[in-house]
């Protein structure tokens, strides 16, 4: 097991590099430092000068692969590739193009990131298999049709609806909870309600179809008819033959985004007002803050990795017939 | 009146011709004929196929664009012609100038004064606020209370021509088709619905602002026709270039296997370990910059604004193809172990023609699905971008732009919300007819997920 995961680990590196490089491109290659410095002083203020200095304070006047005029190693770590993209490597972000720590801002805005995306991620699941199992019992009925008519539905409204139209019924009607922010001390469940609920009602469309899909291609199996044969009950069918046969592909499916949850939503943050990453990212968009949107970069396709990993551990765990070596 | 060509035009008829002859070329295919007879005997089939080609119709029309001819001003020479910065297109025409009546600012459906108070001056040169009342909403009654009546009596007479035009189209139809096996009355009843629609929208909106107007006075209705061509382009153009990406390097990967196969793995891996908003993101700022720095290839504002789409476009096919190419090379594994392959391959025919000949035609499945499921989810992820700030530059009309334009206007007091509802239900609309089509094809063509209906 140790050994597996040491290995895929190592696997994992030439992808991170992979990612690193086409960072790079988009950032330095295809757009020159100077591109940025433009946009980034504005259209009026350009001049030659200005420019240097921008790139002088932001670190960007370096040459991008190979520094001739340094002597040594100083030659290779003395440039562009080496200390804006290289560095992630050792989780040494830099400074952002408004001059604070990226490492600091990341650590203390996980948090609030965390505390949204994981009870939605939770309940989420949860409220989707159990719709999903009630409409599977009642398969080949017309419940089920119009279940499934509805499930089409519910995917087919925007996201944005689902924010605005909540924040709108419970929070500006009904004034239940607060429209909008964030407080870590006092009452943090009324903040976090509004968010989890539009989060997890969003989500049931296409989650539930997806797990009743499973749920009956399990059910079309040889030893579901065996059990039915055999007189069990069709809950006992359900909960200890379907379910747990259905695990592998639901592992497949949830198992990637629990690292990824740290990274938060970008949507229901910045509409919710929640001090979290996803918000953090669409300031760094908006602002145009390259250094902060190449960190969150790499520490999302980390994360992707990590999941990638944990949900080959997770099929040993379902599955005592695998075996990871 | 000039013709004006923007790219995205000629790239949607290009599409459309494209899809046709795929159509044409699948019809061929006993089997494949098979499938869209069980797709199009349903009456949701039917429903959803005629709604979406009133979407695609709407769109091609509106990709029809011309620059009007100015008059000519006093004293200048009679032969120069000048044209109009403003680009119309064939829609803007047939929905009556819907688009050019301009109020000051918001104001409700079917009202006749504006949304917001005004200094306005009375006739004996007193200042005093009050709403003012709207220039093109109602003009033409004599009494404010007689507007509802107004109304009933407009739509009365709109509709009795809905209804007779929609006769004259589903007429003719049954003449044609009347002996065809497939349920075309469910077609034929969303077609006069959606023609007693247009037609009551366009009488009514002379006279009204059906679904009032947004911040700089435009009508809403209009805005969102107008993001149907936006809407239906992007969808289809962004997985299309995604498509043949998908296909060749899938289908390379589960064939040839060994390294082929391992740099295809690692390219989609590395791509969706990418937090894919942020790549797109990055990519659109980064074309921003570059369309910032030279502003001199584009002669008309449209025409930027149409560079950025087509960009957006390109973008996302890129970077969303991983999925579509991940299910290709399983297929793909899984065929070439099929015994004709092998035995194409024992009698020495070339790679070349195997891939295009057996491999090929039975991943098409596969593909057929994914574009229509793709399709609905990129005009859901148009009005994500959008809100943004990375999506459609915001001069183009777009559901994405409307929705961006009008959120903070709940918390108005009375609520602004008809900008929202007029957005988000064509956005729905075409969607969800997408998405219900897309299950259809998927029960029709995918042998396994045919548990939905034919396990009983």
């Amino acid at each position: 097991m140790l050994a597996y995961i040491i290995r895929r680990l190592f696997y994992a590196i030439p992808i991170l590099i992979g990612v690193n490089l086409l960072t790079f491109m988009l950032f330095f290659v295809v757009n020159s430092p100077d591109d940025m410095a433009v946009s980034q002083l504005g259209q009026k203020y350009v001049t030659p000068e200005a420019v240097q200095a921008w790139k002088r304070k932001n670190g960007y006047d370096l040459p991008l692969f190979y520094n001739a005029q340094e002597p040594g190693a100083a030659a290779l770590t003395d440039t562009i590739f080496f200390t804006k993209s290289l560095k992630l490597f050792a989780f040494d972000f830099g400074r952002s193009e408004s001059g604070r720590d990226i490492t600091t801002d990341v650590s203390t805005r996980m948090w609030p990131s965390l505390a949204v995306a994981l009870p939605t991620f939770v309940v989420g699941i949860w409220v989707n298999i159990c719709v999903a199992l009630m409409v599977v019992m009642f398969h080949a009925t017309r419940l089920d049709r119009w279940a499934v008519f509805v499930f089409v539905g519910l995917m087919s409204i925007s996201y944005l609806f689902y924010i605005i139209g909540g924040q709108y019924l419970v929070a500006k009607t009904w004034k239940l909870v607060p429209i909008s922010g964030f407080n870590g001390e006092i009452q943090p469940w009324k903040f976090l309600l509004l968010p989890v609920l539009v989060g997890v009602i969003a989500g049931i469309g296409a989650g539930a179809r997806w797990y009743r899909t499973l749920f009956l291609e399990e059910s079309s199996q040889d030893y579901v008819r065996t059990a039915r044969a055999k007189g069990a009950s069709e809950i006992r069918i359900l909960f200890r033959h379907i379910l747990p046969n259905a695990l592998i592909p639901i592992l497949t499916g949830v198992v990637v985004v629990i690292p990824t949850l740290f990274m938060g939503g970008l949507l229901i943050e910045s509409f919710f007002g929640i001090p979290g990453l996803g918000s953090y990212m669409l300031d760094a968009i908006n602002a145009q803050d390259f250094a902060i949107v190449r960190a969150m970069v790499f520490i999302g396709s980390i994360l992707y990795i990590v999941g990638l990993i944990l949900t080959d551990i997770s099929y040993t765990w379902a599955d005592p017939r695998l075996r990871l070596d | 009146m000039k013709p004006l060509l923007l790219w995205s035009d000629l790239l949607i008829y290009l599409l459309v011709f494209a899809l046709c002859l795929f159509f044409l070329r699948l019809r061929r295919d006993p089997q494949t004929r098979e499938h869209w007879r069980q797709v199009f005997s349903t009456r949701l089939g039917m429903v959803t196929m005629t709604l979406i080609l009133v979407y695609v119709g709407v769109a091609l029309l509106d990709s029809l664009h011309f620059r009007r001819a100015l008059e000519p001003v006093a004293g200048s020479p009679a032969d120069e012609v000048f044209y109009d910065n403003k680009v119309t297109s064939v829609l803007d025409v047939m929905l009556g100038g819907m688009g050019e009546r301009f109020e000051r600012t918001y104001s409700a459906p079917f009202a006749l004064d504006s949304f917001e108070k005004q200094d306005m001056k009375d006739d004996n040169g007193h200042t005093y606020r009050d709403f003012p009342p709207l220039e093109h909403a109602g003009y033409h009654l004599s009494q404010p209370e007689q507007r509802w009546a107004d109304v009933a009596a407009k739509s009365g007479v709109a509709l009795l021509w809905g209804v007779g035009i929609s006769l004259l189209v589903i007429g003719a139809q049954w003449l044609l088709l009347r002996r065809s096996p497939y349920p075309w009355s469910a077609s034929w009843v969303t077609q006069a619905v959606v023609i007693c629609l247009a037609v009551w929208l366009v009488s009514i909106s002379r006279y009204y602002h059906v679904l009032g107007t947004d911040l700089g006075g435009a009508d809403v209705a209009y805005q969102s026709i107008k993001g149907i061509r936006t809407g239906v382009l992007l969808g289809t153009l962004a997985t299309l270039i995604m498509l043949p990406i998908a296909v060749t390097l899938g289908v390379m990967a589960g064939y040839f296997k060994g390294w082929v196969d391992d740099v295809v793995q690692y390219l989609y891996t590395t791509l969706s370990s990418i937090p894919g908003i942020l790549l797109i993101a990055a990519s659109v700022l980064l074309f921003q910059v570059y369309i910032d720095l030279n502003p001199d290839f584009f002669s008309v504002g449209l025409e930027k604004a149409d560079a950025r789409f087509l960009a957006l476009c390109f973008i996302l096919g890129v970077t969303s193809w991983s999925s579509l190419c991940r299910l290709i090379r399983a297929e793909t594994l899984k065929i070439s172990q099929l015994g004709y392959v092998q035995a194409a391959h024992a009698f020495g025919v070339s790679h070349q023609r195997i891939l295009l000949r057996h491999i090929l035609p039975n991943v098409t499945h596969i593909i057929l699905i994914t574009f229509v499921l793709d399709f609905s989810a990129l005009v859901l992820a148009e009005a994500v971008l959008s809100y943004i700030g990375v999506g459609i530059d915001p001069n183009m009309a777009s559901w994405g732009n409307m929705i961006n334009g009008a959120r903070s206007e709940l918390s108005r007091e009375p609520v602004v919300w008809w900008t929202l509802t007029g957005a988000f239900f064509f956005m729905f609309v075409l969607v969800l007819a997408a998405n219900l089509f897309s299950d259809l094809v998927r029960d029709a063509f995918d042998p396994r997920s045919g548990t939905g209906r034919s396990v009983a």
